[in-house]
């Protein structure tokens, strides 16, 4: 049983508790990577929970934290053109593979651009992907303009009329101003070919409370419109996704829980949720 | 929310500094701001406690015995960096070469830690100091993790031994075990075996981990972590620990801006030595990784010995030499030294991540994140569109020659005039330092000519608007 169900017995039956179970509760929160900041406010508004109905209070004080942003996926007239972001080895390869084999499920067609023009084989990384689902991907250079390419792919992609166009990008860390200008720079160039209906930030589970700057400064410079939180399989809980989403109001559309295509889904709150408190 | 650890820990500091007599109330105070710090970024709970309890009762201990507010304050922020570097490892350990060659490197960790990048810059490193390595593509999971390491071992001239393609073809515990035989027979020193991403929970591949590991033998196994990782970073070094077993830790990605939470909870946990650090995505930016360093950065002391090391890589020997030479001569130091500078400083690469190993960065960070690196490139465009005369003498450069400088580089007579004005400042400070002496192993008048820039208003962007959406939607409708 965990840590959490063990709080909410005891709740149910005695409602009295020593300081040392408050200690662990927080403890428990802190490990799942919600910050200090919600971890207070948790522990306050918890402090005031009674009555039967302890687990649905708990799980409710969590959920007030999520954005009031829609969840659901955004879905363009034309061509949906979606841009995939975010720092070195979070997953946003695998996530491009595994939206596009999911639009592809849902019998839409789909067409990717491999814009990570830096990293060493990255291009063939998402050819492996592209084969495997069978979809096309447009390509360009090794270390060239990763806008060029990004800007054929969108060409490509309303030239065909296809339904989804997803844009990969190379990782790049938030605090290098030359880099994220050239990630604002692939999207006004694709721009001016359609519009950019989502920009997902591929966030880490693992990744601790660097992931709210991350987010800050991406939404800065691309305004980033929702999270995939990625590796969700872990031992990770990926707690500072609610931070992010409580901060920022940025939604979390979807999560990826293991490396095959299929190991992806649309966001769903409750689980989320349940989750950080298991 | 966003403040750093580092300006966390100048904050508690400076408040403390800046009392008469420290009391026990004030330690009390001052621990609470470190603990939370400390949980800010990512450090785990309990070691954050035990840390706390630590310098606690080490500050009360040695406050009876310091005289006035300066002293004690000074004393708990030795304690405070002592204990840091005792976690963060002591002394700085170095890889153990084995008696009989090759020695066996065995890179493990996460799903994309940085192993394969890092597998790279490991064969760079020891190449460079006389050895002959030897790459090994046992990730054979991940799409074209082969291809990477093919590539990367391309650029650093290193061989890779691959005989699998990868994809999820081939068996990564006999390519690792053909690999060591394979450099035996071709007598290299060293070998680096790349393995596969893998999960702490995921029992299969950790068992693939240890076979690995009994198949060659490594003299040392490295646990590869990137530097962001949060609360996690307990759970999965104890189950790499369990399941594989490592003898040393490498943190990648410390060119980001997490403040390396996770190296004390890892460090702490696992009594394993913090070996290397892996700073940026091109193969050479990666160093030993020094605990007193990195204490000083989470301190807020600024990574100075770090900088230096750049400064010196980045001034080739020959323009060091002469600045020296023309400094100590006591000879002017002129807008051709201060274009020479402006070159070896872009050579030295990202300017903020320079700035931000700068003692008292922390309090800057937001200057710091401005800061224009075009500026540079604008500068250098401006004195080089002087002719010699001009550059050596920069009086003589009246209203007609300032305004033909401003067309040769496309700048505005304006931008020519602050050039000149910043530089003779610049050069008014190079003869107060000379008069006053300079720090050792730094290059004359190092990053000079930026500084003056960072008082200056340099918030060009727009007044930032709302992260969240919802409230900036609500700011630009107004
Ligand atoms: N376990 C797990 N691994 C993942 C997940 N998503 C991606 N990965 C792995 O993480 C590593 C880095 O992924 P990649 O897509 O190349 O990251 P990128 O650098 O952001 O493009 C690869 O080994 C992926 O297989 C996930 O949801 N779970
Ligand atoms: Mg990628």
């Amino acid at each position: 049983m965990g840590l959490f169900s063990k709080f909410i017995a005891k709740i149910k039956g005695t409602n009295d508790f020593s300081p040392a179970d408050w200690a662990d509760l927080e403890q428990e929160l802190l490990s799942s990577d919600v910050g200090p900041r919600l971890t207070q406010e948790f522990l306050e508004a918890a402090k005031k929970v009674k009555s039967e109905n302890a687990e649905e209070a708990l799980v409710e004080i969590m959920t007030k934290n999520l954005s009031s942003n829609s969840h659901e996926p955004i879905l363009g007239e034309a061509t949906t053109t979606i841009m995939v972001v975010g720092v070195n080895g979070t997953g946003k390869t695998t996530s491009v593979a595994k939206l596009a084999s999911y639009y592809k499920r849902s019998g839409k067609s789909v067409v990717l651009a491999a814009g990570d023009t830096f990293r060493a084989a990255a291009v063939d990384q998402l050819k492996t992907w592209g084969d495997r689902i069978g979809v096309a991907v447009v390509s360009g250079k090794e270390n060239g303009d990763p806008a060029s390419v990004a800007f054929d792919g969108a060409k490509s992609a309303q030239d065909s009329k296809s339904d989804i166009f997803i844009i990969d990008t190379a990782g790049r860390l938030h605090n290098k101003s030359d880099l994220m200008a050239e990630l604002s720079k692939v999207k006004r160039v694709v721009e001016k070919v359609s519009p950019i209906n989502e920009v997902l930030l591929v966030i880490d589970a693992t990744t601790g409370q660097n992931g709210l700057q991350q987010a800050k400064i991406f939404t800065e410079s691309v305004e980033v419109t929702g999270i995939v939180l990625t590796k969700l399989d872990g031992s990770a809980k990926g707690g500072v996704a609610l931070a992010i989403e409580a901060e920022l109001g940025i939604p979390i559309k979807w999560v990826g829980t293991g490396e095959s295509e299929g190991d992806f889904a649309p966001f769903e709150a409750q689980s989320y949720i349940k989750g950080l408190l298991a | 929310m966003f403040e750093s650890l580092t300006s966390r820990f100048s904050g508690a500091f400076s408040s403390l500094r800046s009392k008469g007599k420290i009391s026990t109330s004030d330690i009390e105070s001052t621990c609470q701001e470190i603990r939370q710090a400390l949980l800010e970024s990512d450090v785990a709970l309990s070691v954050v406690e035990n840390f706390i309890a630590d310098i606690r009762q080490k500050s009360l201990d040695a406050l009876p015995t310091l005289q006035s507010g300066t002293n004690q304050a000074n004393a708990i922020f030795e304690i405070v960096n002592a204990s840091l570097i005792e976690i963060l490892g002591g002394q700085a350990r170095r890889v153990r070469f084995a008696k009989n060659p090759p020695t066996v490197i065995m890179l493990a960790g996460l799903q994309g830690a940085g192993k394969t990048t890092l597998a790279g810059k490991l064969a760079k490193f020891y190449a460079d100091q006389g050895n002959t390595p030897l790459l090994v593509a046992s990730d054979l999971q991940r799409p074209n993790a082969v291809t990477q390491l093919q590539v990367v071992g391309e650029s650093v001239n290193v061989p890779v031994f691959a005989p699998e393609p990868g994809n999820g073809q081939g068996n990564p515990v006999k390519v690792a075990k053909d690999g060591i035989e394979f450099a035996k027979s071709k007598l290299y020193n060293m070998v680096i075996v790349d393995t596969a991403g893998r999960l702490g929970v995921d029992e299969d591949l950790m068992k693939q981990a240890s076979d690995i590991r009994d198949a060659i033998n490594p003299d040392e196994i490295l646990f590869v972590v990137d530097a962001m990782i949060g609360q996690d970073a307990v759970r999965t070094s104890q189950a790499f620990l369990d399941g594989v077993g490592f003898d040393g830790v490498v943190l990648t990605k410390l060119d980001g801006d997490a403040r390396g939470g996770a190296a004390l909870s890892i460090a702490s946990m696992t009594k394993r030595p913090i070996m290397f650090a892996s700073t940026g995505e091109k193969l050479h930016e990666f160093d030993i990784f020094y605990p007193e360093r990195m204490a000083s950065r989470i301190l807020g002391l600024g990574d100075v010995a770090t900088l230096a090391e750049q400064a010196k890589k980045a001034f080739d020997t020959d323009t060091s030499a002469k600045l020296e030479a023309k400094f100590a001569s006591g000879e002017d130091f002129t807008l051709e030294d201060f274009l020479e500078q402006l070159q070896a400083m872009s050579k030295m690469g990202n300017m903020s991540k320079l700035l931000g190993m700068l003692p008292g960065a922390g309090q800057m960070k937001k200057q710091i994140e401005n800061f224009d690196e075009g500026e540079i490139v604008r500068t250098k465009a401006i004195v080089q569109s002087m002719t010699p005369t001009e550059r050596r003498d920069p009086k003589v450069l009246n209203g007609s020659r300032r305004a033909r400088i401003a067309l040769g580089s496309g700048r505005k007579v304006s931008d020519v005039n602050n050039l000149v004005d910043r530089f003779t400042a610049a050069q008014k400070m190079m003869k107060q330092v000379r008069n006053g002496g300079m720090p050792a192993g730094m290059p004359p008048g190092m990053g000079m000519p930026a500084m003056p820039k960072l008082n200056a208003p340099v918030n060009k962007k727009k007044k930032s608007k709302s992260g969240n959406p919802a409230k900036r939607a609500q700011e630009e409708g107004q």
